[in-house]
């Protein structure tokens, strides 16, 4: 496990918990990581401090501003060029040497 | 005699299509059968259903976009290679992104830009300093922990208004371009494509602990990024 991270974790479990136990976790309690306990002091703090308020809103922003980016568009003809060996492959007999899902 | 047969066959994919924006069909297994059985519009579907999610991630392996776009080519390729082997222990979606990761990485490896998990896995601070979080906080006395420079609200718009700014949308992407590889991945797949945790994890072969702390890195460094597009009045 990360060291910081570890370190981060024993202050906090040891009641030592600072706008840096805050900004460093704050993905394990977005992530839904924590126990009960440590959720409900977390938000504590942030209930009680309005830059870690702010800061959580932030995190929040950022990942739904990244699942907002638009898609990569695939080349049409990338598309037309695998319907045109799906079409071949279908006719084919299946190959013995492939990949399977029980990897 | 063929007709309800032909029939259940597309109204079940008719019952896939319009929920393309589903991380999933709502009917996986039909659709397996139906690609498994050769039907072409299934296999469209899910040409289009991911196919712009396998690109995203094949660009955090290999050095070019057009590498990345044969490395899709040779993942639906794999698929229609495996797909009759397919078993349904993992969903079609992790076993479609595997058969990427794995071309994609041996395409990195060859052109010499992929460096695997154990190299630069989260274990090694050395693209990193110390902690991220180290330069925001006051280091010592009596205000050690807290903020030098409390965060401010940022704007309240929607984040689909920051995204209409070219500047902001190519601040971000650069931003993510510029992430270490495995930080990369696990964003891409996470935040940009909505992937869960646990597919994540399968996808890349990463424990739940280094998905979290590579997860937690690249967020905060796109946060970063994204402060000076947003940032407003103070909100609290």
């Amino acid at each position: 496990m990360d060291r910081n991270f570890k370190q981060q974790l024993m202050g906090y479990l040891a009641g030592n918990f600072s706008c840096k136990d805050v900004a460093a976790l704050i993905t394990e309690y977005l992530e839904g990581s924590f126990t009960l306990t440590q959720r409900i002091r977390f938000q504590m703090h942030i209930g009680l401090c309005s830059a870690c308020r702010n800061y959580l809103h932030q995190m929040k922003y950022t990942v739904a501003t990244l699942r907002q980016l638009p898609s990569e568009p695939m080349p049409m003809e990338i598309k037309e060029e695998l319907l045109k060996r799906f079409r071949s492959w279908k006719h084919e007999p299946s190959s013995p040497n492939v990949s399977s899902d029980s990897q | 005699m063929w007709l309800p047969f032909i029939f259940s066959r597309k109204l079940v994919l008719l019952l896939a299509l319009p929920n393309l924006s589903d991380p999933l069909p709502r009917d996986e297994a039909s659709l397996v059968r139906a690609l498994q059985d050769g039907d072409e519009t299934a296999f469209s579907v899910v040409m289009d259903q991911y196919s712009g999610s396998l690109l995203r991630l094949a660009m955090a392996y290999v050095p070019s976009r057009a590498v990345a776009e044969e490395v899709v080519q040779e993942t639906w390729m794999g698929v229609l290679e495996g797909i009759g082997r397919f078993e349904g222990r993992s969903s079609f979606k992790t076993w479609v992104f595997r058969i990427l990761t794995n071309r994609a990485k041996t395409r990195g490896t060859r052109e010499r830009r992929y460096e695997p998990f154990g190299l630069a896995g989260v274990d090694s601070e050395s693209d990193e300093g110390p902690s991220l979080e180290d330069s925001l906080f006051v280091a010592e006395g009596s205000g050690s922990g807290h903020w030098i420079d409390p965060p401010q609200g940022w704007e309240p718009d929607t984040p689909e208004r920051a995204l209409l700014s070219k500047e902001c949308r190519m601040a971000i992407e650069e931003a993510i371009n510029g992430l270490p590889d495995n930080q990369r991945q696990v964003i891409t797949l996470r935040d940009v494509e909505g992937v869960s945790a646990e597919e994540v994890c399968n996808i890349l072969t990463i424990s739940e602990t280094n998905q979290r702390v590579l997860l937690h890195r690249a967020r905060t460094k796109v946060r970063r990024v994204l402060d000076p597009y947003v940032r407003g009045g103070d909100s609290s």
